[in-house]
C-alpha cells in the first residue's frame, strides 16, 4: 500500500496528528514498559512506537514487517499512560497502528481463519459461544485431555499446544444467561439499583464471579438487573482491529440496557468496563447513539468503584486471612482505579493485605498476548509470581479475568502455593450471612 | 560510512547486538531534547571494554563518529546521532557491582539507572544524593558525562561530587583508569574530574566508582504558597542569606503548578502564583529547628500558607509532582524547549522578573520552575514546533534570557549540558580563551575528531557571515 494512504488511514483513525506530537520523547515512560524492560531496545518502548507510528503518519515511512511486529510486541496495557506526564494517549495510538497493521500482517491461512471465526461469529454471537464452549467442556472433562497430558507423544511435537491447553480456563458448570433471573431483589429494602454486564467469557468460563457478584451485591441492598439480550462488549473486536463489529455490540447493549432504570452499570472485567466507559468516544459520531452512549458511559461502574462508594458497615464478619492485590492493567492504567480496591478490602475484619511489589506491573495475560507471545508472556508471568511469592500471602486478588486464569497458571508452572481468585469472591467469603 | 565498515563493526559486536533497520535508525533518532534530530547509520550494544575499543580504533580507520548514549533522557542534545555515526548504547551495562559499606562508595557499570543505585543502596542505609528529575530513567553514566545536578544539590552538590573513580575507552582505544576509592587523589591531574560533564567527547565511560553518604536521620518536606512571584524570589535569597541549607529549595509557577497537578492530583494550588518545595533534613533537634527559621523567613516575604507534608508517602507525591514538571507541561503545547539558565542566588529575583520580560517581549508564553535554591531556573518555552514562525521568537526569547543570565554573571546552563542545543551560546559565557582550550583538549586526545563530534563546541575554525559560494566571491574573499 503506498505510503500516502497509510498516512491518511492513520490520521482518519487518530483525531489528527495533534496526539502523536504531544510526545516530547522525554523517555518517563522507559521505566514502566514491560516490553522496553525485556528487550531494552528503544522500538519496544512507548515513546519508541510513537516515533514510528509518527513517521508513517507523515508518509515518511512504509508500514514494514518491523513496524508490524513492534506494534503486536506491545502489551497494550498502559503502563506508559499512567507513568506520563504530558497525558499522551498512547492506547489510542498503537490501537489506530493495530487496525492499518491488520492488513500487512503474514499470517498462516489458519490462524487468519480461526482469528476470523472467533471474533466474527463465535464471541459476538451468544448461541455460537455457548455452543464452542459446550464442545470445549465436552473436551476437558473427558479422558481425551488426560491422555492428550499424559502422552509423550504430544509433549515432543506439540510442546505449545499443551501449554496453550494449559492456559485456557475450564468451561463453567453453568453459563450465567441462563442460569440468572432478569430481576433479583435483596432480601431487604433495596437501597441501589444496578445493573450487571455478565459478559461472554465471563458467562462461560468465569460464572462463578458473576455468581459472586451478584451474591455480593443482593448482599449490600442492591437490585439487581441483568437485561437478558445483553451482548459481549465488543472489547475483543476492538483491540484487534475491527472497529465495525465493536461498534454494533455497543450499540445493542445500549439499548437493552437503557430499557432499565438503574443508578450503575457494574462490571466485574476491567477489561469490560474499560471499554464500555470508552463507548462514548467509539460512538461519538454515530448521529443516533452517541448521546446514548454518554449516558451509559457514565453510568459505567468497576464492581470496586462500586464498593467504595456505598456503605459496607456491619456486612462482614471476622476472616484471618493473608491477601494480596495485583493491579490488574485495564483498571489501574486505563480507569486509573487503585486506590478503591485498597480501600474496600481494607474494611474487611481480619484480612491481612500485604503490598505486592510492582503490583501494577503487567502479568503478561494482555488480552490474548500469552497466545501470540507465549515466551515474553512466561517471562512476565515468572516475574509476577515470585513477586506474589515473596508477600507469603495465601490468597491474590485480581480483578480482570485474564488475569486470573493467567496467574492460576504461573501458580501451577512456577510452583507458588497461592490461590488466584477475583477479589468479589474474596468478599463474598467475608460476607456475614446468617 | 561504507558497507565494509559496517561489516567488521558486525563482527566485533556480534549480529545480535548490531541494528542498522530503518526503524531503529528513527529511534536512536533522538533524545529528550526538542526539534533536534538526526538518524545515525547504526546502532550497536557493545557486550564488553574490548568491544567498545576495537570499534573506537575502527572508528579511526574508516572515519565514521561515535556517539555514546544511555536511556536517552539527555535535555541538551548531547546523546543525538550526528552525521555519519555509530550509536554506541550503554543501557545493557546495567550491574551495580559493588556497594561497600566500609568505604561508603558504589562501584557500578555506566548503564545503571540512577534510581535503582539509590533504592539499591537506600537498603545499606546509604544515599547516593544527586536526583536528577528523570532519575527513574536516565543512567549514571549520563549523568556523569553530563554532570547531572537534581533536585538535592543545594545542600549534597551534583554528580562531580560525587565521582571518586571512572574508567573510559579513549578515542585511541586504550582503557584509561582515574582515580579509585580514596578519598584524597592528588596523583597528576584531576582526570577524573575531567571526564565528568565531558558529554562523551573524550572517552566512551565503561566503570564507576561513587562516594555514598548516610541516609540523614530526618527529613521534612514543606510546601508555601504564594501570590508574588517576587515573594517566592525573596524569600529563597533570605532563606540563604540566613545561612540555613535546605537539601531541596525548589520553585514552581502558576503554569507549572496546573499542568503538574493535572498529572498527579498531588493537591497544590493551583491559584498560586508560585510556590516554594523545601526539605530539610539532618538531625531531629536540627530539622525541626531549621524548619521553624525557614517558616518564618517564609511569612515574612508573603507566603499565605505553608503545608508540611504529613509522612513519608505525602512527601513522595510532592517530590513527584516536582520531577514530573518538564513533561507536564507538554499538556498545554505540543513542543516544550527547556532551558537550564542559571545565576548567583542573590540574583535569582531579577532573572524571574527578566524571564516574565522575555515572554511579554516575544510574545511567547513561558512555565517557569527550577532548583531556585542552587539559582538554577528551568524556564520552558510552551510552543509547537510546527510553527516556524513562533519557535523563531522562542529562539529570540532564549537569546534574550542568556544574555541577562550572563549579565549578572551567571551561565547558559546549570546541569543539562551545552551538547548541541547551548553550543551557539558557549564563547559567550565561557569566553574565547576557554572553548579555544577546549578545543585544543578535545584535538590532542581526539585527533581525528571521532567521538560525539560537534557537541559543545564545533573544532572547525570560526568563520563570520555566509561562506562565499560564487567563483567571483570567492577571489574577492582571498584578496
Amino acid at each position: 500500500m503506498p505510503k500516502d494512504e497509510n498516512k491518511n488511514r492513520l490520521l482518519e483513525v487518530l483525531p489528527g496528528d495533534d496526539v502523536l506530537s504531544q510526545c516530547i520523547h522525554c523517555g518517563m515512560c522507559l521505566a514502566t514498559c514491560p516490553t522496553y524492560e525485556m528487550t531494552k531496545l528503544e522500538r519496544s518502548s512507548p515513546r519508541g512506537r510513537i516515533r514510528l507510528v509518527n513517521e508513517v503518519a507523515k508518509g515518511e515511512m512504509d508500514v514494514t514487517k518491523t513496524f508490524v511486529e513492534e506494534m503486536d510486541y506491545c502489551l497494550d496495557c498502559q503502563a506508559c499512560e499512567t507513568a506520563c506526564p504530558a497525558g499522551v494517549k498512547y492506547g489510542l495510538i498503537v490501537e489506530a497502528a493495530r487496525i492499518i497493521t491488520e492488513d500487512y500482517k503474514i499470517e498462516k491461512i489458519r490462524t487468519r481463519l480461526i482469528k476470523k471465526l472467533s471474533l466474527k461469529f463465535i464471541i459476538p454471537h451468544r448461541g455460537y459461544l455457548k455452543f464452542a464452549s459446550r464442545i470445549i467442556k465436552i473436551y476437558q472433562r473427558s479422558s481425551l485431555r488426560n491422555y492428550f497430558h499424559s502422552s509423550g507423544l504430544v509433549r515432543k511435537f506439540f510442546p505449545k499446544l499443551l501449554e496453550f491447553d494449559l492456559l485456557s480456563p475450564t468451561v463453567s458448570s453453568k453459563f450465567s444467561d441462563e442460569y440468572f433471573d432478569e430481576r433479583i431483589l435483596p432480601a431487604s429494602k433495596t437501597k441501589h439499583k444496578v445493573a450487571v454486564l455478565t459478559g461472554c467469557l465471563m458467562s462461560t468460563m468465569f460464572h462463578e464471579i458473576n455468581q459472586d457478584t451478584v451474591d455480593v451485591l443482593t448482599a449490600m441492598d442492591c437490585e439487581v438487573i441483568i437485561p437478558k439480550e445483553q451482548v459481549c462488549c465488543g472489547s475483543i473486536n476492538g483491540h484487534n482491529g475491527d472497529i465495525e463489529t465493536a461498534k454494533r455490540l455497543a450499540r445493542i447493549n445500549i439499548d437493552e440496557f437503557l430499557k432499565y432504570d438503574f443508578e450503575s452499570l457494574i462490571m466485574n472485567s476491567s477489561g469490560c468496563g474499560a471499554f464500555m466507559k470508552e463507548y462514548q468516544t467509539l460512538l461519538k459520531d454515530d448521529e443516533i447513539y452517541s448521546v446514548k452512549a454518554k449516558i451509559l458511559s457514565s453510568k459505567v461502574k468497576d464492581i470496586m468503584e462500586f464498593l467504595a462508594q456505598i456503605n459496607l458497615d456491619d456486612k462482614f464478619k471476622q476472616v484471618k486471612e493473608t491477601i494480596t492485590y495485583h493491579d490488574a492493567c485495564h483498571l489501574v492504567h486505563s480507569q486509573k482505579i487503585f486506590n478503591e480496591p485498597r480501600k474496600v478490602l481494607q474494611s474487611l475484619p481480619g484480612v491481612d493485605i500485604v503490598d505486592l511489589d510492582e503490583s501494577t506491573w503487567c502479568c503478561g495475560s494482555a488480552g490474548i498476548y500469552n497466545l501470540t507471545h507465549y515466551d515474553d508472556s512466561m517471562i512476565l508471568l515468572r516475574r509476577k509470581m515470585m513477586k506474589i511469592k515473596e508477600t507469603k500471602a495465601r490468597i491474590v486478588l485480581a480483578g480482570n479475568h485474564g488475569c486470573i486464569a493467567q496467574l492460576r497458571y504461573g501458580a501451577k508452572k512456577f510452583n507458588v502455593d497461592v490461590e488466584v481468585i477475583h477479589p468479589i469472591s474474596f468478599i463474598k467469603r467475608c460476607l456475614n450471612i446468617p | 560510512m561504507t558497507g565494509s565498515a559496517k561489516e567488521k563493526i558486525k563482527n566485533i559486536v556480534g549480529i545480535k547486538n548490531f541494528l542498522d533497520s530503518e526503524e531503529d535508525k528513527v529511534c536512536y533518532s533522538y533524545d529528550a531534547t526538542a526539534i533536534y534530530k538526526c538518524k545515525p547509520e547504526a546502532i550497536v550494544f557493545p557486550e564488553n571494554e574490548e568491544q567498545i575499543s576495537r570499534i573506537v580504533k575502527l572508528a579511526n580507520e574508516e572515519l565514521f563518529n561515535i556517539v555514546p548514549r544511555g536511556s536517552g533522557t539527555g535535555l541538551s542534545g548531547g546523546s543525538i546521532p550526528v552525521e555519519n555515526s555509530v550509536v554506541v548504547v550503554m543501557t545493557r551495562w546495567n550491574n551495580i557491582l559493588e556497594i561497600d559499606n566500609a568505604n561508603l562508595t558504589a562501584t557500578v557499570q555506566p548503564g545503571v539507572v540512577t534510581g535503582n543505585l539509590q533504592k539499591e543502596a537506600e537498603k545499606f542505609g546509604l544515599l547516593y544524593p544527586p536526583d536528577p528529575g528523570s532519575s527513574n530513567v536516565c543512567t549514571i553514566g549520563g549523568n556523569v558525562a553530563n554532570n547531572a545536578g537534581g533536585l538535592r544539590g543545594l545542600k549534597y552538590g551534583v554528580t562531580k561530587n560525587y565521582v571518586l573513580g571512572a574508567e573510559m575507552i579513549l578515542p585511541s582505544g586504550e582503557l584509561m583508569k582515574s582515580g579509585g576509592k580514596n578519598y584524597k587523589d592528588v596523583a597528576g591531574y584531576n582526570l577524573r574530574d575531567f571526564i565528568v560533564g565531558s558529554e562523551g567527547t573524550l572517552g566512551i565511560i565503561t566503570k564507576i566508582i561513587l562516594k555514598l553518604i548516610p541516609v540523614p536521620q530526618k527529613t521534612k518536606t514543606m510546601l508555601a504558597y504564594f501570590n508574588k512571584l517576587s515573594d517566592s524570589a525573596k524569600s529563597v535569597s533570605e532563606i540563604i542569606s540566613a545561612h540555613i541549607t535546605p537539601s531541596m529549595l525548589e520553585f514552581l509557577d502558576r503554569t507549572t503548578i496546573n499542568c503538574v497537578e493535572d498529572f498527579t492530583n498531588a493537591g497544590l494550588p493551583r491559584n498560586c502564583e508560585a510556590i516554594l518545595l523545601i526539605e530539610v533534613d539532618g538531625r531531629n533537634s536540627i530539622v525541626e529547628e531549621d524548619a521553624e527559621l525557614i517558616k518564618n523567613i517564609l511569612k515574612k516575604n508573603g507566603a499565605f500558607f505553608i503545608r508540611s507534608a504529613e509522612n513519608k508517602k505525602e512527601a513522595e507525591s510532592l517530590k513527584l509532582a516536582r520531577r514530573s514538571a518538564f513533561s507536564a507541561l507538554a499538556r498545554k503545547r505540543p513542543t516544550t524547549i527547556l532551558e537550564d539558565a542559571t545565576v548567583p542566588r542573590s540574583e535569582l529575583p531579577i532573572m524571574i522578573e527578566k524571564i516574565t520580560d522575555a515572554a511579554k517581549k516575544f510574545n511567547v508564553t513561558f512555565g517557569n520552575f527550577g532548583h531556585a535554591g542552587d539559582g538554577n531556573l528551568h524556564p520552558t518555552c510552551l510552543t509547537d514546533e510546527r510553527d516556524s514562525k513562533e519557535i523563531n521568537l522562542a529562539h529570540k526569547a532564549f537569546d534574550f534570557i542568556f544574555n541577562e543570565a550572563i549579565k549578572l554573571g551567571g551561565t547558559i546552563t546549570g546541569e543539562h549540558g551545552t551538547g548541541l542545543a547551548k553550543k551557539q551560546f558557549l564563547e559567550q559565557a565561557a569566553g574565547i580563551p576557554a572553548v579555544d582550550m577546549m578545543k585544543k583538549i578535545k584535538l590532542s586526545i581526539d585527533p581525528n575528531n571521532i567521538l560525539n563530534p560537534g557537541k559543545i563546541f564545533s573544532t572547525s575554525p570560526r568563520c563570520e557571515g555566509t561562506l562565499p559560494k560564487s567563483r567571483e566571491q570567492i577571489k574577492n574573499f582571498l584578496q
